[in-house]
């Protein structure tokens, strides 16, 4: 095993500059999109005082969350002393940054009074846990950051350990701090839920990995630099553990839901007669995000090939804001039970399911905050050396022992496939 | 070079301090206005709330709402899934023996307000006296507290406001909701709605002080039971009704 050297990408070819175009474009639009929903109000936009969190939250939350789960990485290198994962953590823990500024991106610009966001960070409520997940949001950018620092400062290296048990114990209090968002949540059936903030760190470990392995691989594959099979099919087979867990979380939630009769309405919903939701749950959550992507890691047909792996990994991530989805706007769009055992009509919509289409605006919002967290990724990787020169199962892998035979002697180690596509990011 | 500094620097203080007594002045005034109406300040001693009868309430009448609506001016703009709403009708049918009732719902003034807990800046908030408020110049419009609210008693301005009353400003991507009528009974009055249910309608509401014994509401409570929305969740509202239990 050698010594890993970091190097900062060459950055001068055309497509590297398109690449940064596409994504200043995004964020550029995103930027357009709330100057008008702003300059308008949320009329113009597909949310209503039903359906109050639209796109732009399902989009932020799914960021929020995949932004700490994009640690983990580095976690496992620095925390759990893994030394295959450790030339992946400086790219973790800048994947970690970029997708929590995109998603806060999208967060504050879609606040009814985006220019009072000083007043958010000065006037405080401490009973509020929006108001800790803004300590929790900036301490992350604090302890990440510093984390980093004493991975890239070669002084600072023997602290690396500490640093990085600190961000993870951060991550796990941020994700709790978000799935709480909706657990604290009594006045609704599909909320208040103590399952929410285990589910939601579950929730981030897959979503987090899955963008990681996509980053990674096009990163690798557009710079040029190797990528060990050895590598990619551990982080696949950890990325299929977490899809499983996700999947198991989303089971315990509904069944203990489908025991208590009072949440049968919100069960029934969900799971039967929701309309768009229920097949946003069934096919989105669980074939297209659960289902598919285990099928695709563990099959001896499919688990080896790249292109399949990057697959699933875009299905985690579809699946992923399905779910978020469900759990956002369907969980808003059944009626709040005000009077048990009643039936109830209102001019205000009370008793009936809220409609809700996303329109145009949040959509290029969301996906602005997207690009960010892409576009601050693809500019620091050319200015700082976040990318190992190589990433060959040779050179990283401490147990690596050179196949004498073209049959690969551990089964990690398997023959790598040319020609592969490795799949988009973007 | 360093005296040049210092007074630019000075000038550049004093023209700040300026700007901040500008800035200030208008809240000092905002302030003394006030005292001068001889409010005083709301104290826990009271606790504001309403008594509202379905049994009296009558499916058709709206008096309630017109009157909240043109005391505070939430008229809206024709787009029902936007426009605020402060207060508003609910038809219940009673699913197992198909009895109906009519009542208004409007804010709860819970005493322990989900919206008020859930506020990252603080701008919803509760007054001594339980009234629950949204203070509009910090909202930032985040809308947590309409996720909180078990009444959907709240909503988000979305667009533009045009006549607003003096005593309630609105603000396009702030929250709002019913304030009680705050400006009211702070000059010794009744909500309008009451106000307007008396008068004109069935004298379906009552408002009084829950916490004096010898109020007409605190007579009436303790005549018969009544029913609080969603007692279940421990939020003690200050609104109570009869006929829905």
């Amino acid at each position: 095993m050698k010594r890993i050297e970091f190097t900062v990408i060459d950055g001068n070819s055309g497509s590297y500059y398109a690449l940064l175009g596409w994504l200043g474009t995004f964020a550029a639009a995103a930027l357009g999109a709330t100057w008008y929903m702003e300059h308008n109000g949320h009329y113009v936009t597909g949310m209503s005082n039903q359906i109050v969190w639209g796109t732009p939250h399902v989009f932020a939350v799914f960021l929020i969350v995949a932004a700490s789960g994009a640690l983990n990485v580095a976690s496992i290198s620095s925390v759990f002393g893994r030394v295959m994962y450790k030339p992946l953590a400086r790219l973790s823990g800048l994947l970690a940054l970029a997708l929590l500024s995109g998603g806060l991106m999208v967060l504050v610009l879609d606040l009814g009074r985006p220019d009072r966001l000083i007043v958010a960070m000065t006037t405080y409520n401490f009973k509020s846990i929006f108001a800790w997940n803004i300590y929790l949001y900036n301490g992350f950018f604090v302890v990440v950051g510093i984390y980093l620092w004493m991975m890239f400062e070669r002084r600072m290296n023997r602290h690396t350990r500490v640093a990085g048990l600190i961000a993870f114990i951060w991550r796990l209090a941020l994700t709790t701090g978000t799935g709480s968002i909706f657990g604290f949540l009594v006045a609704r059936q599909a909320y208040d839920a103590a399952i929410m903030a285990p589910m939601f760190i579950i929730m981030s470990f897959s979503f987090g990995l899955a963008i990681f392995l996509l980053v990674l691989m096009a990163s690798c594959k557009w710079t040029e630099r190797p990528l060990g099979d050895a590598l990619i099919a551990k982080l696949k087979n950890l990325l299929g553990v977490f899809v499983a867990a996700v999947l198991y979380f989303a089971t315990v939630q509904h069944l203990t839901n489908l025991y208590a009769p009072e949440h049968h309405g919100i069960e029934a919903f969900i799971l039967r007669d929701g309309g768009i939701y229920t097949g946003l749950f069934w096919i989105g959550q669980i074939i297209i995000g659960g289902l598919l992507p285990l099928a695709l890691l563990y099959h001896p047909a499919t688990g080896k090939n790249r292109t399949m792996i990057g697959l699933a990994a875009a299905m985690i991530i579809v699946g992923g804001m399905a779910q978020v989805y469900v759990i956002i706007i369907g969980g808003q769009a059944f009626p709040l039970l005000i009077f048990p055992g009643f039936e109830v009509t209102s001019s205000f919509y009370d008793g009936v399911v809220a409609s809700y289409t996303p329109s145009l605006p949040e959509v290029v919002l969301g996906l602005g905050g997207v690009a960010m967290a892409l576009l601050m990724v693809a500019v620091a990787v050319k200015v700082l050396p976040f990318l190992a020169v190589s990433l060959a199962d040779s050179d990283i892998d401490p147990h690596y022992v050179a196949p004498p035979a073209p049959e690969p002697e551990q089964p990690g180690d398997d023959k790598a496939e040319e020609g592969d596509e490795a799949a988009e990011t973007a | 070079m360093t005296k040049a500094f210092d007074v630019s620097k000075r000038r550049l203080l004093a023209g700040s301090a300026a700007l901040a007594g500008i800035a200030v002045a208008p809240g000092i005034t905002l302030i003394a206005t006030s005292e001068a109406r001889g409010a005083g300040p709301a104290t826990s001693k009271n606790r504001w709330g309403l008594l509202i009868d379905s049994t009296k309430c009558t499916a058709g009448c709206d008096e309630c709402v017109v009157a909240c609506r043109t005391e505070q001016g939430w008229q809206g703009h024709d787009r029902p899934t936007t426009d605020a709403q402060w207060i508003r009708k609910v038809s219940l049918k009673d699913n197992s023996t198909g009895a109906t009732h009519s009542l208004p719902v409007m804010c709860q003034h819970c005493e322990n307000p989900p919206c008020v807990d859930v506020c990252p800046t603080g701008a919803s908030m509760q007054r001594a006296d339980g009234i629950v408020l949204v203070d509009k110049h910090i909202c930032i419009g985040c809308r947590y507290c309409m996720m909180a609210c078990p009444y959907k008693a709240r909503s988000f301005v979305h667009e533009d406001v045009t006549d607003q009353k003096t005593h309630m400003p609105r603000g396009k991507g702030t929250v709002e909701s019913c304030t009680l009528c705050v400006h009211r009974i702070d000059a010794d009055g009744i909500p309008a709605c009451v106000e307007a249910c008396t008068e004109k309608a069935e004298n379906a509401m009552m408002f009084g002080d829950l916490n004096d014994p010898g109020s007409d509401i605190a007579k009436e409570l303790s005549k018969q039971v009544t029913t609080r929305l969603r007692a279940d969740l421990g939020l003690e509202p200050g609104v109570h009704y009869r006929g829905i239990g």
